[in-house]
């Protein structure tokens, strides 16, 4: 019966894509990049144009094949259909099953797509001069490569495991991109602990794609009504009860939510990410800001069918207030440790972390659309800022201490320009920065959170964080007068004109998440959407959005006070620790998390590992040698037995065999011929018994 | 039973390749390669024409000694020819890396093609009374070679080696005489024919009493020390860090699947309701193997150690998919996680044999440049000097981590995706086994490849043409597998079927 249903199988392809069939096509977009990155991979360290040439070539054909998708996407929803084209197909077999891959265009796609593509190709363009004098360009421009494919593997996957071929390809390059610079002690750490920490959360999403793979019989999401996250697969898994009253629906999503607060930097998985900034900039920018961070909150948004399940209307299920809890908790316990850092890019680092809480909470309390525009706004500021910071670093001569810059608003003026609205997008400057739209937003759904208060209380502390923290940094770096020691220089139009196009969006990306013309919610949830003026008049907007206004401007005045007009010396202590020492001390040495992990699991680990080798060496060692000692006496005992028995032609063959005059001494004074009569004796012994046995 | 004795010249033609190898002197090494390099082709050539149906091809069978029930009966299906190819691969991998033999070559590379010939006979006998000469003749070269090649500390390790497989080969064969007295057959296929009805413990209980759970108990113990299985593993690290690199591919490569070979083919196939019984406390075992195994490489200071451990570590995948699926199948899910399992635990098998010989061929380099260090501590910085090697070993060593896209990750998924509904307690805490295993690769990676560059490693030389030319096919195939496992997966899956269609629990 089994091989009956075994030959049925095909490994053809199953498509629905409509025409004009762009979805066919939409494995290029990952696989151009993948296969750029193994063609520079075997070309010289010294073709140094040549890697660039292809590196930029293939993402800007998946840039051209990725918005041709989106138009595409965008025009089926201007006609009023929902756009779900899937390609499945089998890639393994086992029994009468199938291991299943398959790529997806929706709008979720669609837009993390054309998002992806972009900023990556800006971020290849600006990497063109930020790593003009590094000796290994030529590599650097094979991972990134390397990394942007596997990305964008992961964002049109469509299935549990190609999702995680990519999300476990992107932990790769992003382990090789931060110990780029391997020689430095500190980058090689850095990479061997974002891989692990983030190994951490993914071993649990293993676990979850097992279970949900055993349970719905299906790796896909979408599948004509049989994909795992599809009504069916669903309605089972809610039905099947797991433990501590979850349903295995819940059960699962909590899984999968652990690899994504892992790739995502949740705490208390968040440590590696601000070790990461020990990479080059660029890859700050593209990896652990725009994109590969962001990772996380995709997976949830891709399978938020699964974590919504079983959800009654308006209400959420313990997954999804999971997901909310720790995301506004990461917020502002991020936003926290910001206040206290003085390295440039751990700054942004830890405000990485805190936007990311944010999408978590927005994903949690308001729904994929939410969470997905904070997602994409984010994005192109925070890789502004990343790269913009990489100018200034540029410009100071490979200095990262904010201490020591200051009043670079003069010496590089593009990039205090560029870097001033990525600035107010993120702290959320009202009406004319896409921060402001995108993090009203998650404020308006935590505000109807039917759950508690607390998170919207805690999101809107964390706002206020933010406004004082870049308030802070862009106070020491471009404020009052230069304090280091060669003066600074504008970086190269190559660094600057990518900054530039990303000022740009992240003003104008606000223009299509307002209340008024809600465009990319209607997009992502693909039902029309009218332009309103009144949409502002919804009861309690216009409230919320003066109270986050308030506390924006509370955050950049109190930053301004302190900060704005004479940053204090390097070797002076900062403003806020001369007032509060001891709550400072706390914030700048990262509230502890990483010496905790040093007393409890790193200290386990080791410990744990003698025991496994004392418990080799000792326990069965000692086990072995007893049972060795008790042969060697029975050994002695017999010994004149099996001489009579087995003396002559196997051990002088043996003898033979070895008959090298230095080894032959070696063999006889081993245990060979010990061993090798017990094997003869053995084999004498089974055809004896044998014959006698079979004997009448 | 027609046809060109295939098989029969598989096992013959590395015993010829040996006696010419003995005489050929310092051309040992070109015979060794000629002869491999054919028996390679010809095991795939075997592997071209399974039937099928995933059932037994190739089947050659003549009367030997039919009084005493042997009989000479050979024959592959998809994991015994599996098996087949990874024994040709490693064994012409291991004569690869041997180039620096200067000590008696012929004799070195007659012993290792007399192993060659040991590991086919194992894999393709069908009778029990063969299949233990090849089991226990196998062993002879493979002793030699570590006693008269080996390192400075071979003593210990010999002892070691000598107790654990005396003790289990002794309980194999007893367990089998009983199984033999009780009837009168000591072939593979008509045993397990019999056990499938339940004849066999019905034949054995009335010839000795209860003894089944015993003889069981007894043919496990054979194969967990060669597997091996903790608590039978202490001769492992030993063994593989004394013998010579080339012969640690060997070891790991090849013989240490005969012992979940036999598991497959013997153990579980007459012994499969007694397993079920002792279900729990083998699943901790081997749970024990994978997770202690791993932290166990984490304190080694020894290269050879470290890897010796890490392929303790994943032959525990095996073990845990094996006794997983040792439960009466319920229903089609239950059928599909134990086909899931049982496919994992052979690709598993083939792509640790492929990636542990890797990674001490890797060693060996290591050994060669630097007068034979391989202390975990004793390089620093190599991606500089040596950037070729750093890459392709930091491919095997992120293929032995189970990174997907490479040939490590698609057994172990299987594997998870098997046990996990069956033991999903057993699959849980063996992802600890993940976790360890990447600190442990990520810390040698760290220390061998990252940080500043030492004095004594700043002219470190890079691979030679040769050895990328020797290397490559080997990480192709680790490529290749990770992104297309249905090359092997197609004539696997049908045996798989029909493994499981035979088996009783």
């Amino acid at each position: 019966m089994l091989m009956q249903e075994m030959a049925s199988v095909s490994f053809q392809p199953t498509t629905n894509c409509g025409p004009p069939g762009i979805c066919d096509y939409l494995w290029l977009v990952p696989a151009v990049p993948i296969i750029a990155s193994g063609v520079i991979g075997l070309l010289k360290q010294q073709k140094r144009r040549t890697a660039a040439t292809l590196a930029i070539g293939s993402l800007s054909f998946s840039l051209v094949l990725a918005l041709v998708a989106f138009v595409h996407v965008v025009a089926g929803w201007t006609h009023g259909v929902a756009v779900r084209e899937t390609v499945n197909f089998t890639w393994i077999q086992f029994g009468a099953s199938n291991v299943d891959l398959g790529w997806v265009l929706d709008p979720l796609s669609a837009v993390m797509l054309a998002m992806v593509t972009l900023v990556g190709l800006l971020i290849f363009i600006y990497s063109i001069g930020y790593m003009a004098h590094d000796e290994n360009y030529t590599r650097f421009f094979c991972f990134l490569s390397l990394f942007a494919g596997a990305m964008l593997g992961v964002v049109i996957a469509n299935s549990m495991l190609l999702f995680f071929m990519g999300w476990e390809l992107v932990g790769l390059t992003s382990y090789l991109l931060i110990g780029f610079w391997y020689q430095k002690p500190a980058a090689a750490a850095a990479a061997k602990k974002a891989f692990l920490t983030t190994r951490v959360g993914d071993v649990f999403f293993l676990l979850g794609i097992v279970w949900l793979f055993a349970q719905t019989g299906t790796l896909l999401f979408y599948n004509n009504g049989a994909g795992s996250i599809e009504h069916g697969a669903l309605a089972a898994l809610l039905a099947q009860p797991a433990a501590l009253g979850l349903s295995a629906a819940g059960a699962i999503g909590l899984l999968i939510f652990a690899g994504a607060a892992g790739k995502s930097g949740q705490f208390p998985l968040h440590v590696w990410l601000p070790d990461a900034m020990e990479g080059p900039t660029p890859v700050s920018a593209l990896i652990h800001a725009a994109t590969m961070v962001a990772a996380g909150v995709y997976l949830i948004a891709r399978v938020y069918p699964l974590m919504q399940a079983g959800a009654l209307a308006g209400g959420t299920t313990t997954p999804l207030t999971v997901v909310t809890w720790v995301g506004a908790f990461t917020a502002v316990f991020a936003a926290l440790i910001a206040v206290a850092q003085n390295d440039i890019k751990r700054i942004l680092a830890y405000s990485t972390i805190s936007q990311l809480g944010y999408m978590m909470a927005g994903l949690g309390m308001g729904g994929v659309a939410v969470g997905m525009f904070h997602l994409i706004t984010h994005a192109f500021f925070k890789a502004l800022l990343f790269m913009g910071a990489g100018s200034v670093i540029h410009g100071c001569h490979e200095e990262q201490d904010v201490r020591r810059m200051g009043g670079l608003r003069a010496d590089m003026p593009l990039t205090f320009l560029t870097y001033a609205i990525g600035m107010l997008a993120l702290c959320g400057f009202p009406l004319l920065f896409s921060g402001f739209w995108s993090k009203d937003g998650i404020l308006e759904a935590a505000q109807h959170w039917s759950v508690a208060k607390t998170p919207f209380y805690m999101l809107v502390f964390g706002a206020l964080l933010t406004a004082f923290y870049m308030t802070r940094q862009v106070g020491y770096v471009f404020f009052g007068t230069w304090r280091g020691k060669k003066p600074a220089r504008e970086s190269p139009a190559v660094i600057t004109a990518p900054l530039t196009i990303l000022a740009f969006f992240a003003m104008a990306l606000g223009l299509i998440g307002t209340p008024a013309w809600p465009w990319f919610r209607g997009f992502i949830e693909s039902r029309a959407v009218p332009f309103e003026w009144h949409g502002f008049m919804e009861p309690g907007l216009l409230a919320l959005m003066g109270t986050s206004t308030v506390m924006v401007f509370l955050g950049l005045g109190l930053g301004w006070r302190l900060y704005g007009g004479q940053a204090p010396k390097p070797e002076q202590p900062d403003v806020l620790e001369k007032a509060l020492p001891l709550p400072w001390a706390w914030l700048r040495d990262r509230l502890y998390i990483d010496e905790l992990y040093g007393f409890t699991v790193i200290a386990f680990y080791g410990w744990w590992a003698r025991v496994a080798d004392w418990l080799d060496r000792r326990v069965w060692g000692g086990v072995v040698a007893g049972v060795a000692w008790a042969f060697r006496g029975w050994a002695h005992f017999s010994r004149f037995l099996d001489m009579n028995w087995v003396d002559g032609s196997f051990d002088k063959g043996c003898e033979e065999l070895a008959s090298g005059g230095g080894l032959l001494s070696r063999v006889q004074n081993g245990r060979v011929q010990t061993y090798l009569r017990i094997l003869a004796f053995s084999v004498v012994a089974l055809v004896a018994i044998l014959i006698w046995s079979s004997l009448p | 039973m027609s046809g060109f004795p295939v098989l029969t010249l598989l096992t013959v033609l590395p015993l010829a390749g040996a006696a010419v190898a003995l005489i050929a002197g310092k051309h040992a090494r070109g015979v060794a390669i000629i002869t491999t390099g054919v028996s390679l082709a010809l095991a795939i050539y075997v592997w071209t024409q399974l039937p099928a149906n995933g059932a037994i091809g190739l089947v050659e069978r003549a009367a030997w000694a039919p009084s005493l029930g042997i009989e000479y009966h050979l024959g592959v299906d998809g994991l015994g020819a599996l098996m087949v190819v990874l024994s040709a691969i490693v064994t012409l991998m291991s004569v690869d890396a041997a180039h620096r033999v200067h000590h008696q070559p012929g004799l070195y590379f007659g012993l290792v093609l007399v192993l060659e010939s040991g590991l086919f006979g194992s894999f393709t006998a069908l009778n029990f009374f063969h299949w233990f000469l090849f089991w226990e003749l196998s062993l002879i070269p493979a002793f030699f070679l570590i006693k008269l090649w080996g390192g400075a500390r071979r003593g210990p390790a010999a002892t070691q080696f000598f107790v654990y497989t005396m003790a289990g080969s002794v309980a194999l064969l007893v367990a089998f005489l009983a199984v033999f007295l009780s009837t009168g057959s000591m072939d593979f296929d008509r045993l397990t024919f019999l056990a499938s009805t339940g004849e066999l413990e019905r034949l054995v209980t009335a010839h000795l009493g209860p003894v089944m759970l015993w003889l069981a108990i007894g043919v496990l113990a054979g194969f967990a020390v060669k597997v091996p299985m903790i608590p039978f593993h202490t001769w492992l690290p030993a063994a593989y860090a004394e013998a010579p690199s080339p012969v640690t591919m060997l070891l790991t490569g090849a013989m240490s699947k005969m012992g979940v070979y036999g598991l497959l083919r013997i153990a579980i196939p007459l012994f499969g309701p007694q397993i079920a019984q002792i279900r729990t406390p083998l699943l901790v075992l081997a749970v024990a193997t994978v997770v202690m195994g791993a932290w166990a490489a984490a304190a080694q200071k020894d290269l050879k150690r470290v890897f010796a451990y890490l392929s303790v570590n994943h032959l525990g995948y095996c073990l845990l998919g094996i006794f997983a699926l040792a439960v009466p199948a319920v229903g089609a899910g239950a059928q599909a996680s134990q086909a899931a399992a049982l496919n994992g635990v052979i690709l598993q098998m083939f792509n640790h044999g492929i990636t542990a010989a890797a990674l001490f061929w890797f060693v060996a380099i290591l050994q060669q440049r630097t007068g034979g260090h391989r202390g975990i501590d004793d390089f620093g910085g190599l991606r500089k000097p040596a950037p070729v090697l750093a890459g392709l070993m930091g491919i095997a060593l992120f293929s032995s981590l189970g990174l997907p896209g490479l040939n490590g990750f698609v057994g172990e998924f299987l594997i998870f995706r098997g046990v996990f509904p069956l033991a999903w307690v057993s699959a849980t805490v063996s992802l600890l086994g993940l976790l360890v295993t990447a600190a442990v690769i990520l810390t040698v990676i760290q220390k061998v490849f990252n940080g500043p560059v030492p004095e004594h490693c700043v002219g470190f030389p890079d691979l030679h043409h040769g050895e990328k030319l020797a290397l490559a096919p080997v990480i192709g195939l680790m490529l290749l597998v990770g992104l297309l496992p249905q090359l092997i997966v197609d004539s696997v899956n049908p045996t798989v079927v029909n493994l499981l269609a035979h088996w009783r629990f």
